[in-house]
C-alpha cells in the first residue's frame, strides 16, 4: 500500500479552502499551517501562464526527515504516511531543516507538526479533509498500488509532476499539468 | 537557514496575491483547546445549518463537541448548492462565531454632560424601548414611510415583516442597485425573467463559457466554481473577457485582455459577427426572438474591425471567439455576471449579453440556462399588511420605472432633505450590512445619516456602519441561531433548515426574536402570533410536506419537479416568455416604452488623466465584502488586501512589491489607509486592482483595522445607470503617493 496524492493545477483556483479544512479537521492552531497555496505567474502581459498548486509534506518514499530525526519520532507509517510521535520529538527541528518542501513546523506545543494525509480518516475509509472539501475537486487520493484508486487513475492519463526531483526524495504528491 | 522559513510558508498560505507581498508573521501560539486525539475521542454532535458568510447560502451540517463547542461546519451532499464541499469562508465560518470582537451587547449612543457622544451598554428592553420611541415619532410626525430597512442576509425577512406591519414597504439591499441589479432587469427585458440566486447556468454541461470581467473562482460562487470544474473536465472551452489575468483567464483557451470600460463594442461585435455569419441557431431565433430584423440592421456597421479600434482586440479573435461560442451552441453560455454595476450602462451591457445567449439559442437548453424549479412556502398567517402612501419610488417621479427592487442608493439619496418632497427618510434599520463600504460615495451616505433621526444597525460585528448608530442590536451568528427555511431555486426544488448549533455566546440574540420583540413594543402583536420560531419553522414546514423534526434530521430535503415545467426546453419547440410580445426580445419593447435604446449602443466612457490609472476591484475566494476582514479563521489566510500594478507603471513610480502607498481618486480622495503594492504582469497598465473590503477604520476589529485599503473610500465618481439606477463605480481613477499624505480620507 502506497497512500498519494494528484493536484490538478488547470483546476485549482488558489481558494485555501484546503487549507481552513485542515485546520478545523485537525485542530491546527490559527496562524499555522499544514497545507498551503502556491501561485506561479511567467510570461508578459499578455502572454502569461499561471500555475497553482495546494501543497503539503510529499510524504516522500525516501524522506530527509524519517532520516534525520535522532528519536525516531519521524516515522514511516501505513501506507508510507510520514507521522511524527510528538511524546517522542524534542523539538529540536532537524527535520525542518531537512525538508526540501517546507512542509513542516513547530506547533506552538513544542513538537513538530506537519500534514498526516488525515491517516485518521483514510483509516475510516475518508478523504483527506483536504481532497474532501475541495470545491474544484482539484485533489485526487488514494495507493498507488491498486490502480482503479482515483489517484491511480488519474495519474493514468493525464502529464504530471513532482516538485524537486532533484532532491531524490521521492515525493508522493503529484502535480498535474 | 533557520526555522524561520515558515514564514514563508505561511505567507504562501496567504493564497494569490498575496504570494509575492508579504502577509503578517506567525502569530503568537493560539490556544489549543483540544489535541487532534483528543478530538477523535469525542463524540461529536451535528446540527444542520445553511451558511450564512455569502448569499450562496450552502447547507451544511454543524459539528460539535460534547461541551458545545463548534469545531467545524462540512457540505451537505444533498444540496446542490454545494454538493457536499463548502468553499473557504464556509468552512471557516466557524470563525464568525469565534471571533472574539463581536459586538456583544445592545448599545445606545448617549451624550455626556461634557456633550460628548459615547455608546453604553444597554438591556435588551432598553434598547427596544429606544427604538420603538423614535419609530412612533417618526409614524406621528411624517408617517411609517419614513422608515427604511436596508438588508442583507437572511435575517432580513423578519425586519421586513416587522416594516411592513408597522407600514412601510421601503426595503432595500445593496445587493441590487450595487450589484446584480442591471441583469435582473436585462433578463427581464429579453426573456421577461430575471436570474436569481444562484443563477440557473448548466455550466457543468457547457461546451463554452463566456465570463466578461466575472472572476469565477476569485468570486467563490460555490456550485458554480464546481461545475466549472467539472466542464473543464469535460473540455469545455473558456472564454475570458478581461483587463486583468484573472484566475480563470489562466484556465482559459481565450483571454482577451480587453481595455477596460469598452465591452459593450465587443458583444456588439460579436453579435455582428454571429448574424453575419450566420452563426446563430436559426430555427430557436426564428420561433422564439422578436426583432431579429430590427438587431441586423442596428449591428450592422458593428464590424470586428470597427470594435478592435475600441477594445484592442483584434479582428480575427473576435472572429474565432465568435465561432468558438456557434461551434458550441446551444450549450454555450455567455455568463450574465454577479456585481455588474461597473459605467452606468450595465442595463444595456447585460442586455448584449442577453442577446448573444438569444441567438445560441442557450436559454433554455442543456449547457445553457436551465429552467428552475423551487418550493414556495407559505407565511405564518398574520393579518394583512397596512398600505403605504408612498415609497422611496416617489422620490424619483418617473425615473428607474423598471427597477424590479428598492434601490439602495435612492433611499439613501431620498434621505437627505429636499425642498420637493413631502417627506425625506428619518429613520434606517440597517441589517447585516455595512452601508460604509457597500454604497458607493461615502459622502452622501454620511450627508444622509446625518439627517436622520434614527438609525438602528443590526449586525453580529462592529463595522464602520455600527459607529453612525443610535442603537446597535447585536446579533448572534447563524451557527447560534434559526432562520428562514432556504427555498431557493435550483436544477430541482430543495428546503434546507438552518438551526442553532450553539446557545448565543454573550448577550447577543437571533434577529426573529429581536424584530418579534420589538413588533411587541411597538403595538403589533397581532403580527407575531408565535411563541417562538420553532412553532412558525415547524407550520410552515407541515404545509409543504414536511416537519422540523424530519428536517432537524435530514437538514436539506428534494422535491420532484413541477412536471409542467420541464429542465430544458423541447427541441423545435416554440416558448412563450413574460415579455409583451410573448418572445425572446431581441429588441426590447419595454425599453422602447420607457423612452430608452431598445437595443444597446456603445458609448465611450471616460478614460483616466495621465498619472491616474482606473481602479478595479474584485473580490479574495477567501472573503466575503467587508464582513470577513476580521474573521480569524479567514485572516489567517488573507489579512490585507494589495493593489496590483504593472511592471511598467511600477518603473515609472519606482514601486517596487511590498511597499506602501498611499492612493489618491480623481476627486482628491486619499485612501485612510497605506496599502501594499503587488507589482505584477497580471494587470494592464492603464488600471490597478484591488480586493474589495479591506482597510477597516473600526478599531474594534482586531484583526483588520488598518490592514489594507478600503477601495469603497475611494468610488466617489458614480456612473447613475439611467435605466434601473445602478450605481457604476468603475469610473475611478487613482494615483500614487509613497509617502503619507497630509490628507486624511473618508473613513
Amino acid at each position: 500500500m502506497r497512500y498519494a496524492m494528484a493536484v490538478d493545477t488547470k483546476k485549482c483556483v488558489g481558494c485555501s479552502d484546503c487549507v481552513v479544512a485542515c485546520q478545523t479537521e485537525n485542530d491546527v492552531p490559527i496562524g499555522y499551517c499544514r497545507d498551503w497555496v502556491v501561485e506561479s505567474t511567467v510570461g508578459t502581459y499578455p502572454q502569461l501562464e499561471t500555475e497553482i498548486r495546494s501543497e503539503r509534506c510529499n510524504h516522500c518514499d525516501n524522506s530527509p526527515c524519517v532520516r534525520c530525526c535522532p528519536t525516531g519520532a519521524s516515522h514511516y507509517s501505513d501506507g508510507g504516511i510520514v507521522l511524527v510521535t510528538k511524546n517522542k520529538c524534542i523539538g529540536c527541528s532537524a527535520c525542518i531543516q531537512s525538508c526540501p518542501y517546507d512542509a513542516r513546523f513547530t506547533h506552538p506545543d513544542g513538537y513538530v507538526d506537519k500534514c498526516t494525509f488525515c491517516l485518521h480518516r483514510v483509516k475510516k475509509g475518508m478523504e483527506p479533509a483536504c481532497v474532501a472539501v475541495c470545491p474544484t475537486k482539484c485533489m485526487y487520493f488514494g495507493d498507488l498500488d491498486d490502480p482503479n484508486s482515483p489517484v491511480s487513475k488519474i495519474l493514468k492519463t493525464r502529464k504530471y509532476k513532482v516538485l524537486a526531483p532533484e532532491a531524490g526524495t521521492k515525493p508522493n504528491v503529484y502535480f498535474l499539468i | 537557514m533557520s526555522t524561520s522559513r515558515r514564514d514563508f510558508l505561511k505567507i504562501s498560505a496567504l493564497g494569490l496575491g498575496a504570494a509575492t507581498v508579504g502577509g503578517s508573521a506567525v502569530k503568537a501560539a493560539g490556544k489549543t483547546i483540544f489535541s487532534k486525539d483528543q478530538v477523535n475521542k469525542l463524540m461529536m454532535k451535528r446540527t444542520s445549518t445553511y451558511c450564512e458568510v455569502c448569499f450562496w447560502k450552502c447547507a451544511g451540517w454543524t459539528y460539535s463537541d460534547n461541551d458545545g463547542n463548534i469545531k467545524k461546519i462540512i457540505g451537505h451532499p444533498d444540496d446542490p448548492h454545494c454538493n457536499g464541499r463548502l468553499c473557504p469562508r464556509g468552512t471557516g465560518g466557524v470563525g464568525m462565531y469565534n471571533d472574539e470582537d463581536r459586538l456583544k451587547n445592545p448599545l445606545i449612543r448617549v451624550t455626556g454632560k461634557d456633550g460628548k457622544q459615547t455608546f453604553r451598554d444597554a438591556t435588551w428592553d432598553e434598547a427596544f424601548e429606544v427604538i420603538a420611541k423614535g419609530m412612533k415619532k417618526i409614524a406621528k410626525e411624517h408617517g411609517p414611510e419614513c422608515v427604511a430597512l436596508f438588508t442583507h442576509g437572511s435575517g432580513g425577512k423578519f425586519w421586513g415583516h416587522m416594516l411592513k406591519a408597522y407600514g412601510s414597504k421601503n426595503i432595500s439591499a445593496p445587493s441590487y442597485a450595487q450589484c446584480r441589479g442591471p441583469r435582473e432587469v436585462a433578463w427581464i427585458g429579453t426573456f421577461g425573467e430575471g436570474l436569481g440566486s444562484p443563477e440557473p447556468l448548466d455550466i457543468r454541461d457547457t461546451k463554452c463559457l463566456v465570463l466578461i470581467g466575472s472572476h469565477l473562482g476569485e468570486n467563490m460562487h460555490n456550485g458554480q466554481v464546481q461545475e466549472m470544474s467539472d466542464a473543464i473536465d469535460n473540455g469545455a472551452a473558456i472564454i475570458t473577457v478581461d483587463p486583468r489575468f484573472s484566475t480563470v483567464a489562466g484556465k482559459s483557451k481565450f483571454w482577451l485582455p480587453i481595455k477596460p470600460a469598452t465591452d459593450i463594442a465587443l458583444l456588439l461585435s460579436w453579435i455582428h459577427v454571429l448574424i453575419n455569419e450566420d452563426w446563430y441557431d436559426k430555427d430557436y431565433v426564428e420561433k422564439n426572438t422578436y426583432g431579429f430584423d430590427q438587431l441586423k440592421a442596428h449591428v450592422i456597421n458593428y464590424t470586428p474591425e470597427w470594435a478592435y479600434g475600441i477594445t484592442t482586440i483584434k479582428p480575427d479573435v473576435i472572429r474565432k471567439t465568435a465561432k468558438e461560442m456557434f461551434n458550441a451552441s446551444p450549450s454555450v453560455i455567455v455568463h450574465p455576471g454577479r456585481h455588474v454595476t461597473w459605467y452606468g450602462d450595465d442595463t444595456q451591457r447585460l442586455r448584449a449579453m442577453a442577446i448573444l445567449n438569444a441567438l445560441l439559442g442557450s436559454w433554455g437548453r442543456r449547457g445553457g440556462f436551465y429552467m428552475s424549479d423551487g418550493i414556495s412556502i407559505p407565511s405564518f398567517p398574520h393579518p394583512e399588511y397596512p398600505k403605504p402612501t408612498r415609497t422611496w419610488r416617489d422620490a424619483f417621479p418617473g425615473q428607474f420605472n423598471l427597477a424590479d427592487l428598492a434601490l439602495a442608493n435612492g433611499v439613501c439619496d431620498a434621505t437627505i432633505p429636499s425642498a420637493d418632497r413631502d417627506c425625506s427618510f428619518k429613520g434606517w434599520i440597517v441589517n447585516g450590512t455595512n452601508l460604509i463600504f457597500t454604497l458607493p460615495d461615502i459622502r452622501k451616505t454620511k450627508k444622509a445619516i446625518e439627517s436622520l433621526d434614527l438609525l438602528v444597525v443590526i449586525d453580529t460585528m462592529p463595522m464602520e456602519i455600527t459607529g453612525y448608530a443610535d442603537v446597535v442590536l447585536p446579533e448572534c451568528t447563524y451557527l447560534e441561531r434559526y432562520d428562514s427555511i432556504r427555498t431557493s431555486r435550483h436544477r430541482e426544488p430543495t428546503i434546507a433548515l438552518r438551526e442553532p448549533a450553539a446557545e448565543p455566546k454573550y448577550n447577543s440574540k437571533p434577529g426573529w426574536w429581536m424584530a418579534k420583540q420589538l413588533g411587541h413594543k411597538l403595538g403589533l402583536d397581532e403580527y407575531f402570533k408565535y411563541n417562538d420560531i420553532e412553532e412558525v419553522l415547524d407550520w410552515q414546514l407541515k404545509q409543504v410536506g414536511s416537519s422540523l423534526e424530519e428536517m432537524k434530521r435530514i437538514g436539506v430535503k428534494k422535491f420532484k419537479r413541477d412536471e409542467d415545467i420541464s429542465l430544458y426546453f423541447a427541441k423545435g419547440e416554440e416558448h412563450e416568455f413574460f415579455t409583451n410580445s410573448g418572445k425572446i426580445e431581441l429588441y426590447a419593447t419595454s425599453f422602447a416604452d420607457e423612452g430608452f435604446d431598445p437595443m444597446p449602443k456603445y458609448t465611450a466612457h471616460p478614460e483616466p488623466p495621465e498619472g491616474y490609472y482606473r481602479l478595479n476591484y474584485g473580490r479574495a475566494p477567501m472573503h466575503t465584502f467587508s464582513r470577513t476582514a476580521n474573521n480569524p479563521n479567514l485572516t489567517d489566510l488573507m489579512d490585507e488586501n494589495v493593489v496590483w500594478v504593472n511592471p511598467k507603471v511600477a518603473k515609472v513610480w519606482e514601486l517596487k512589491t511590498g511597499q506602501e502607498v498611499w492612493l489618491e481618486n480623481q476627486d482628491g480622495i486619499v485612501s485612510t489607509f497605506s496599502i501594499k503594492v503587488r507589482v505584477t504582469e497580471r494587470i494592464r497598465w492603464d488600471s490597478v486592482y484591488m480586493v474589495h473590503g479591506f482597510g477597516h477604520a473600526d478599531k474594534k476589529l482586531s484583526r483588520a483595522h488598518g490592514k489594507g485599503a478600503s477601495d469603497s473610500e475611494l468610488i466617489t465618481n458614480v456612473m447613475l445607470d439611467p435605466i434601473m439606477g445602478g450605481t457604476g463605480m468603475r469610473g475611478n481613477f487613482v494615483t500614487f503617493h509613497v509617502d503619507k499624505p497630509s490628507k486624511g480620507g473618508l473613513l
